[in-house]
């Protein structure tokens, strides 16, 4: 990817501060991003992470700074935000799948009722991605019925089947008990090495080494250290990051 | 898998008490000790003189002829007799559209359907009938078979909206039929709803009032929880005002204070119209508190994701938190609409001859002094036939919903 161009940066966040009441949680963060990069934010609880993903689809509304999705300002402005959202999917680490709706229902929805798509054809897009993800067969079950692995796989497939152009990841493995974790690194896997843009909260540093184009490090609501992974694995700056890298690795 | 031969005999046969199910299961809950046993007989004795009373009186004292003598009026109240086929014509598609419901629900023909068919003639059983209402429950079995047959030839796909169109068919029919169409001298007079009474005039109360008053909840529910303050303050003066009145004050203000409320030279609303406009009113306000419940119960990872999708705040209402909320609070909305159903008979206190306000005319009659045991026996009969059902629909569509069983 080349350096200099800026047209190709997809997500520009500049100065973003926000607050809970008198607790500041982000200070002044900036990044660029650009698009088909996989970006991992790492860092210990409480310092931000999941915060500033979800300032970008304003589930969290920042207070200072801007943010840029794909040339789109996010203000309060009610179409910009909606836009943003259909052209950015999240993954959450509690799955958030609608369990009065089966598995196909639940990735057929956005697309009927946000893009206008018929149903037969957001059906077919739908088994598309669910064979992507692995569990073509479970599309008429509810969520309730399948494991945690599975769940958070076809909420991957729900959000893929908006077609967005950034994929946000909030701790998508957190919840989920060991033997699962790899069934969903892989599909993350693939979908990055497919070229899809990516922001990734998540304490699996295999995952981060392996597929991050960068990595950033935040700590107290502030943005400490970016690099990539060799960098940030060999060659931390920070003395923050070397205490967090020390005590998890 | 040798050695489960090798078990002792003794071992490998049922204790008799666990091999007849009754037994067992009396031993177990019945008699399982000995205070238990004392309980189990105490309670016994109890029963039985009970029983032995209540069945002394349905048998030996009760003078039911005050029932048969009054069917027509404990049924209809001062609905026409000359009219009273229009009633039950309203019956046969009430049993057509039944049949289709049942088709809808349960896909092919089972227990529940034959229930169904078989209630008409259970009723042409009760032995002072005449040959004429028998005729025409077996009319309304045939119909009912009829709409289970029409739903059942239609593709399954167009069942759904099928089944809908039909009810709403039907409630526009029963509305022509029930008042009348044209001249005075004409096929079908009109019949003034002041004439409507008894069972049939309870069971409209409450289906009507059931019925408006739970768009009315939901979107007041909707209202309390909204980000703009003139919606949401509206909504919570509302609620809580109505809250905190009895319906019997809102009953007497809709009879005297309801025609002050609308336009000059709007026509006079009839006494049963406002009834039911002060009983839809109030049991908006309690259908909005319990959909409220619901709604708080929908965690926020819901509305989120909903968003991060890109629907819109009504799209998310419609698609994901509504029928998630519905769903939860179905037994306490069935609760309350059987509060509903049973506090119609209120309406009784401002002059308005449902079940409860026919019985009293019954028992004012000189003819039937002393009759009042019999007459709200039957009453309160009908009333427990009405509200069991209810209850027994909301537990098979709480099963069918997965209620509970995520």
């Amino acid at each position: 990817m080349s350096e200099n161009e800026t047209a190709d940066e997809i997500i520009i966040c500049q100065d973003v501060c926000k607050w809970f009441g008198d607790f500041q949680a982000l200070k002044d963060c900036s990044l660029r991003v650009k698009a088909q990069e996989v970006v991992v934010i790492i860092g210990p609880s409480g310092s931000g992470k999941s915060t500033f993903i979800r300032c970008i689809n304003r589930l969290e509304e920042h207070q200072a700074g801007d943010i840029i999705v794909d040339g789109i300002p996010l203000t309060r402005d009610v179409r910009n935000i909606e836009q943003i959202r259909s052209e950015a999917g999240m993954v959450f680490q509690q799955f958030n799948l609608f369990p009065h709706l089966t598995v196909l229902e639940n990735i057929t929805l956005a697309p009927i009722q946000v893009r206008k798509m018929k149903k037969e054809e957001a059906q077919e897009t739908a088994m598309g991605l669910l064979n992507r993800v692995g569990i073509p067969e479970q599309a008429d079950k509810h969520p309730g019925q399948l494991s945690g692995g599975q769940q958070q796989r076809v909420a991957i497939a729900r959000s893929l089947a908006m077609s967005p152009k950034i994929m946000l990841f909030d701790e998508p493995t957190s919840a989920l008990d060991p033997e699962m974790i790899k069934e969903v690194l892989d599909v993350m896997q693939e979908l990055a090495e497919s070229g899809m843009t990516m922001l990734v909260v998540t304490h699996e540093m295999g995952f981060a080494r392996e597929v991050a184009d960068r990595i950033v490090f935040m700590d107290a609501g502030e943005i400490v250290e970016v690099g990539t992974p060799e960098h940030f694995f060999t060659n931390a700056q920070h003395d923050r990051t070397k205490l967090f890298l020390s005590q998890i690795l | 898998m040798t050695t489960a031969a090798e078990t002792p005999s003794d071992r490998s046969v049922l204790p008799i008490t666990e091999r007849y199910a009754l037994l067992g299961w009396l031993r177990r809950n019945l008699f399982s000790d000995l205070f238990n046993s004392l309980l189990t007989l105490v309670a016994l004795v109890f029963i039985f003189t009970i029983a032995r009373i209540l069945l002394r009186w349905a048998f030996v004292t009760a003078e039911w002829g005050v029932i048969p003598a009054n069917f027509n009026l404990i049924m209809r109240g001062q609905y026409p007799a000359a009219e009273a086929w229009r009633l039950w014509l309203v019956i046969y598609l009430l049993g057509a559209v039944a049949g289709v419901t049942w088709r809808l629900i349960s896909g092919q023909f089972s227990g529940a359907a034959r229930v169904l068919i078989a209630i008409p003639f259970v009723l042409m059983l009760i032995p002072f009938f005449s040959m004429g209402t028998r005729l025409n429950l077996f009319i309304t079995a045939v119909a009912s078979a009829a709409g289970y047959y029409i739903e059942g030839y239609l593709p399954i796909q167009r069942r759904g909206r099928a089944a809908v169109y039909f009810i709403l068919a039907y409630l526009v029919i029963m509305l022509l039929l029930l008042r009348g169409v044209g001249a005075e001298e004409g096929p079908m007079p009109p019949v003034s709803p002041i004439l409507w009474g008894g069972l049939l005039l309870s069971l409209l109360l409450a289906f009507f009032g059931i019925t408006l008053s739970f768009p009315l909840g939901v979107a007041l529910a909707l209202g309390r929880q909204s980000k703009l303050p003139a919606i949401r303050v509206m909504s919570v003066i509302y609620i809580e005002f109505i809250r905190g009145v009895p319906l019997i004050s809102l009953l007497f203000m809709g009879q005297v204070m309801l025609q002050l409320f609308l336009p000059d030279g709007f026509p006079l609303v009839d006494r049963v119209l406002r009834a039911l406009v002060a009983i839809t009113l109030f049991s908006a306000a309690y259908t909005a508190e319990n959909v409220r419940g619901g709604l708080q119960s929908i965690p926020r990872g819901q509305y989120e994701a909903a968003q991060a999708l890109g629907l819109s705040a009504y799209q998310s209402t419609i698609n994901i938190i509504l029928p998630q909320a519905l769903r939860a609070v179905i037994p306490v909305l069935v609760g309350q609409f059987i509060s509903l159903f049973k506090d119609t008979t209120l309406v009784a206190l401002v002059g308005i001859f449902d079940l409860l306000g026919i019985a009293r005319t019954i028992l004012a009659n000189p003819d039937w002094l002393g009759t009042q045991q019999e007459v709200y026996a039957i009453i309160a009969v009908l009333f427990w036939i009405f509200s069991y059902s209810m209850s027994y629909a909301s537990r098979r569509l709480e099963r069918r919903l997965g209620v509970g069983v995520r």
